[in-house]
This record gives C-alpha cells, structure tokens and sequence, in this order.
C-alpha cells in the first residue's frame, strides 16, 4: 500500500545473493549427505557378509581393502556419518514432539550434533586401540 | 452408488494425495528408534568385538546367535530406512520424469535384492556346510 508504514523488524523476502551460513542450515544439509553416507555404508556391510558366506578365499582381496588405509579411512568416516545422523536423528525426533525448536536451543543441539560427530570416532578409535 | 453416507470430500480429507497420508512419515520414524538401539549396537559390538577385518574374526562375530538374529535386523530395518530417506532425496532433486521413475524403481530394487543376500549369507555361515 502506498503509504504505509514498514515496522523495522518485520521479515523481508529472501533474497538469493543475501544469505550466511547458519549453523542449522549446516545440520540439516549434513543429515542429507551423512544418510546418502551410511547407505553406501549398509550396502559395503551387507557385501562385507556376503563376501564372507563366499568363503576366505573370495573374502581376502575385499579384507585387505578393508585393512588397507583406504579402507580405514573409510570405516572411520562411515562411524563419524552414523555419529552424526544418530545424534541429529534424535534432534529431529525432539522435534517432533514440538521442542527444541527456538533458533537458540536449535542452534545449541545442532553444534552438539556436529561436535559429536567428531569425538564419537575419535573415541570409539581410542576405546579399540588402547582399550585392550 | 455406495452405502457409504459419507461425501466423495469427506471420504478422502485427511489421507493425504495417495490415501497414503503418515505412512511415510510414521515409517522412517518408526525404524529410527529401531535404529537407535539397533544400528548403535552393531557399531559397538563389532569394533570392539573384532580384532580387525579378517576372516575370521568375521566368523566368530556372525556365528553367534545373539549377533546372527541382530544383523538380519540391522539388514531389514536399516535398508527399509535408507530407502524412505534415498526416495526423499530423489524427489526432492531429480526432476526430470525418466531419470526419477528410474531412480526410485532402483531404490527400491538393490536394497531388496541386497537384503536378501545378506540376510541369506548370515544363514549360510551359521547353517552352511
């Protein structure tokens, strides 16, 4: 309306040149890639147990990839992805049920989420190594 | 005409474009909280159980009953969840009709064909001669 005042803090439209990476927005991609992650990951589980029903010859070249830094690096990845999309999983389902949802609280469970992610590997690799 | 008093409108408020509705939504909620005891408790066990990846190791893991029944969950949970979370992205980011149709009708076909496989291999080394 011509005329018409605007209040300052009304929303504006979005506009595709103005726009930050917010931590949320980052959760939200990151539970898209990790779960395209951990489908490739259920698929290499589920060819490790075939590979096995195959016998120790079939297995060898597929256990060596495994152990070779390749592999490791892999299954490595693949625990920080299911860290990932297990503790934003359970945000989501927090969501759900109508909580956790102020921009603070949202922005607070996602850095957990992603820190998580990164100590949970790092933890389980320890518990392996040193663990006994 | 049917007994059914209820409108034509009526009959299909709240089902959704397909009667579908929640399923979908039910679904991959459901097996999430599966998967929350499932999934963490295969990772667990099986990095801490297993002394690397050799054969092995491998055998004496699937061997055990408790680890053989939670595979073939972790197999027919985890695929089921992969492909309702797989399809979402397809719908969301594929937009071309063919290469959509295509990709989803795969989706739904390796994570059946797979499961079936694996689920038979972890029989085969706990039945297999």
């Amino acid at each position: 309306m011509a005329g018409a005042t605007r209040p300052g803090d009304r929303p504006i439209s979005p506009f595709v040149s103005i726009w930050r990476w917010h931590v949320t927005m980052a959760s939200s991609i990151l539970h898209r890639v990790t779960g395209v992650g951990l489908y490739g990951g259920m698929l290499l589980l589920c060819g490790w147990l075939m590979m096995i029903a195959a016998g120790p010859e079939a297995y060898e070249p597929f256990g060596a990839f495994l152990a070779g830094p390749i592999g490791q690096v892999g299954l490595y990845l693949l625990v920080a992805c299911f860290a990932y999309h297990l503790a934003n999983g359970i945000r989501h389902l927090v969501f759900d049920t109508g909580h956790g949802m102020k921009p603070s609280d949202a922005e607070t469970t996602a850095w957990f989420a992603i820190l998580f992610a990164i100590a949970a590997p790092i933890g389980l690799w320890a518990l392996v190594t040193f663990g006994g | 005409m049917s007994k059914d008093k209820s409108t034509p409108l009526g009959r299909v408020r709240n089902h959704g474009a397909a009667a579908e509705g929640t399923g979908h939504f039910v679904g991959q909620r459901v097996s999430a909280i599966a998967l929350l005891f499932v999934a963490t408790w295969f990772v667990l066990s099986a990095a801490l159980s297993m002394d690397g990846p050799t054969y092995l190791a491998a055998i004496d893991f699937i061997s055990q009953p408790f680890n053989a029944v939670g595979l073939i969950l972790l197999i027919m949970v985890a695929l089921y969840h992969m492909r309702l979370g797989m399809g979402e992205v397809v719908n969301d980011y594929v937009h071309k009709p063919f290469a959509k149709m295509a990709l989803l009708l795969l989706n739904t076909l390796v994570p059946l064909v797979i499961a079936a496989g694996a689920i038979f291999a972890v029989l085969l080394v706990n039945f297999g001669v």
